[in-house]
């Protein structure tokens, strides 16, 4: 135990943190705008999944890592029309939509990789590298853990307040927002709730599935089935936890981030304690959190609600 | 000549089988007041729907400033300058004043929110609207969001406003500040449509128009007519002036003894009350809403626990009676709230008029007796003139007069002793009003003890044989109705204890 107590561990799950939580927290601000137009898309495992399965295919196909996101954010647009159609236009219930495309996701990458490889091993390739920004990147602790990362970790960051802007200071964040607080409002000023509520199920899917093709290029050099390994979820959680406001979702996504890699550090060590226990901890924190977390008023009015013109 | 700022040339529109409005045709000039007048359902909000591009119309045209207009959506009302002020506030309460009003009118990519504040304080100080742009909606009160609902309307320069019972909210005082308002904007050249039931603002526009059934009876100058022609024109017959004989009073039915509720707080919802009911008589409740009429009611139907104090019927004890038994000896409850404790909205007329009775009358064995139910739903249709297409219209689809005939229709078969009602006749209009009192007085005659509450203080005294006075859970007096007036019972009202308290 005392292991992971020493500064250089320390350092290490800290630095491999801002990875994860790149992942997390794309797929959470993906979410959090989906959300404050009233969808509750409950498809967020299943999009990421998608975004990791797409980006794999494609980087062994062409190396490039961009194309490969290019890709993998194209299928998520693809995901976020399908929950679209089934919950803005057919008017489904959301968490029902969301919980049969996450079955769907996880089913059809699974069939579509197995008869990719069609039991020969499966191809591989190396893990994108990391971008230093020269001389914030030599401060010491504060350096390597934020400026020696992923070009999609310094993005995901920034994107932090430039979605708290758009939600706020812009016209068709304030659109959004009336989506989902009040979309009879909106009708009535001759807006359409629909083309604002797909249209961020179509950013914040894109969105997702870049976090999981971030998750496929950094961390991995090759398929597994469910490899998202419940990432999806914690971006949900993160999004009550953070009351649907961009920084505390981040806040929320650093704790399940600092989490994982605990996990990942304490398998390597083989800590005394089993180390399915560390494997747990996000999840029990997710429960936590929520308990802890009680005040619920960022949540929009009509979440979940599904909206019917008159 | 001069063209009317906005006309409409003989407008239908249709709900499916409901003729929401037919061959309507009015005009209204710039600087003018049109009053539209009519009861609930008779087409008023379907008509200022079709005037702001929220419905199109079936048939028909609307002309603005002579050209015809043809509108999509609200939106390109809104850029005609074609204004709507709505009955429910469609707002954001999670949105600032500001936010709230600029939606839909910013093109750019940010919000010019500083051009707006001043914009919008511009206009709070032309009109005198104190409000401040800053403040979230969700902390003003109903009245201030009245006036931030007109400001949405004024931000846009309006040539045409549309106001959709805009008073309904509003106190006294702030309802004649809306009128200053409405004659600022007449002699600025806009022209208005006033949609209302209240005959004295009726009174106070330059012409009415009235309607009823989605048809337009007539349109009448105000300074040619009287409140009495355009209410016979909107009812459609004379009002009967209730006739209140004095009926036998029978024996003792329904005996309160020292009845205490339990409330959330300190405080019970119902302390210490005590009141007979005869047979044959309307007992009232006066009082502000929420001084323990709920209470009061729900734990004779027994759906509340009585804390303390006996209840009984005909001599019976009935007081922690299971609600089901009460209903069987014979008691009837027009709840508070009709569509939430009245109706289930989302069932047809035929299974609303039949709850509580499912393993009665209309069951054979395990299953229901559909037949049955559909012939009772078509007696109770004729006998109670419910206007709906079928037995099997939704009851949520109803309006507010024709669900609470639904009600009553239901638990009049079932109040052959007692009859609670509720605020039966809150937010209806005089037509349907008078026929809720009609068949009240018919439960007397027929010998039942009726227990009505009811805001409504004139129509207490023209109802009731006897009016008991709640405040705050506790019941201030028992007047009789012949011996006292509207001041007493006001007085009780506020929580003054009556001298010689019963």
């Amino acid at each position: 135990m005392s292991e992971l107590l020493s500064p250089d561990i320390l350092m290490s799950i800290l630095i491999a943190a801002m990875g994860v939580a790149t992942v997390i927290l794309l797929a959470a601000l993906g979410e959090l705008v989906t959300e404050r137009a009233g969808i509750w898309n409950m498809g967020v495992e299943g999009t990421m999944l998608t975004g990791c399965l797409i980006a794999y295919f494609t980087m062994v196909a062409t190396g490039s890592p961009v194309i490969a996101a290019l890709a993998a954010m194209a299928a998520g647009l693809a995901a976020g029309l399908l929950i679209g159609f089934m919950t803005v236009a057919l008017r489904v219930d959301h968490f029902v939509t969301g919980l049969g495309f996450n079955l769907l996701a996880s089913g059809l990458t699974l069939f579509w990789f197995r008869s990719y490889v069609g039991g020969s091993k499966p191809p591989s390739y190396s893990t994108i590298g990391k971008t230093p920004i020269p001389v914030l990147s030599d401060i010491p602790v504060i350096g390597p853990i934020l400026f020696d990362q992923h070009l999609l970790t310094y993005a995901a960051i920034l994107s932090v307040p430039f979605i708290g802007y758009f939600l706020r200071r812009t016209t068709l964040g304030l659109e959004t927002r009336a989506a989902g607080e009040n979309p009879q409002f909106l009708e009535a000023k001759g807006l359409s709730v629909s083309t604002r509520q797909y249209g961020a199920l179509l950013f914040g899917s894109a969105l997702t599935a870049l976090g999981g093709a971030f998750l496929m290029l950094a961390f991995a050099d090759q398929f597994r089935p469910d490899i998202s390994g419940g990432r999806g979820w914690l971006a949900i959680v993160a999004v009550i936890a953070g009351n649907w406001r961009p920084v505390r979702t981040m806040i929320a996504v650093m704790v399940f981030a600092v989490l994982d890699s605990v996990a990942v550090h304490a398998q390597g060590l083989g800590v005394d304690i089993p180390y399915q226990f560390f494997l747990m901890l996000p999840y029990a924190a997710s429960i936590l959190l929520l308990v802890m977390i009680g005040s619920r008023s960022g949540q929009p009015a009509k979440l979940g609600v599904p909206f019917l013109k008159h | 000549m001069r063209l009317p700022t906005i006309e409409a040339r003989s407008l239908c529109k249709s709900f499916g089988p409901v003729r929401a409005n037919h061959n309507i045709s009015f005009s209204v000039n710039a600087g003018e007041l049109l009053c539209l007048f009519g009861e609930n359902g008779a087409g008023k909000s379907t008509l200022s729907a079709c005037l702001t591009g929220l419905f199109p119309p079936d048939a028909g045209e609307i002309l603005f400033k002579g050209e015809p207009l043809r509108m999509a959506s609200a939106a390109d009302a809104i850029r005609k300058g074609i204004g709507l002020v709505h009955q429910h506030f469609v707002l954001v309460p999670d949105f600032t004043v500001l936010e709230n009003i600029v939606i839909g009118s910013e093109k750019g990519f940010n919000v010019q929110y500083v051009e707006a504040e001043k914009k919008l304080r511009r206009i709070c100080d032309n009109y005198g609207i104190g409000i401040d742009p800053n403040a979230w909606v969700r902390d003003l009160s109903v009245g201030e969001r009245q006036w931030a609902e007109l400001l949405k309307a004024l931000y846009f320069d309006a040539d045409v406003l549309i106001l959709d019972e805009p008073t309904a909210t509003l106190d006294v005082e702030n309802s004649k500040k809306l009128f200053r308002i409405i004659d600022k904007l007449k002699s600025d050249g806009v022209a208005l449509i006033l949609i209302t039931h209240f005959l004295d603002e009726v009174m106070q526009s330059d012409r009415v128009a009235v309607l009823r059934q989605g048809e337009l009876v007539g349109i009448r100058k105000t300074a040619e007519t009287t409140p009495e022609e355009l209410t016979r024109m909107m009812v459609g017959r004379d009002l009967e002036p209730i006739i209140r004989e004095r009926t036998p009073v029978g024996p003792d039915r329904l005996v309160l003894e020292n009845v205490t509720v339990i409330g959330v707080g300190q405080v019970p919802d119902l302390d210490n009350v005590s009141l007979t009911v005869r047979q044959g008589e309307i007992f009232g409740i006066a009082g502000v809403a929420g001084n323990g009429q709920n209470p009061l009611m729900e734990v004779i139907a027994g759906v509340r626990t009585l804390a303390k104090g006996r209840i009984s019927l005909d001599g019976k004890d009935i007081g922690g009676l299971n609600a089901r038994v009460i209903k069987d000896i014979g008691l009837g409850h027009i709840p508070d709230d009709r569509f939430v404790e009245g109706l289930v909205s989302e069932m047809s007329i035929e299974e609303n008029l039949i709850l509580g009775d499912q393993r009665g009358q209309f069951a054979s064995k395990l299953f229901l007796d559909f037949p049955k139910m559909q012939r009772n739903a078509v007696q109770m249709i004729r006998e109670f003139q419910i206007s709906a297409p079928s037995g099997e219209t939704k009851a949520g689809d109803l309006s507010g007069g024709n669900a609470q005939r639904v009600i009553l229709a239901r638990e009049m078969r079932l109040a052959s002793k007692v009859l609670l009602a509720n605020q039966p006749t809150r937010g209806l209009d005089v037509g349907v009003i008078e026929y809720i009192h009609s068949r009240l007085l018919e439960k007397r005659a027929d010998g039942v003890a009726v227990l009505i509450a009811s805001s409504e203080l004139e129509d207490l005294l023209n109802l009731c044989d006897r009016i008991g006075v709640l405040f705050q859970g506790r019941l201030m007096g028992i007047v009789e109705t012949e011996k006292t007036n509207l001041e007493e019972i006001g007085l009780l009202m506020a929580g003054k204890v009556k001298e010689d308290a019963a």
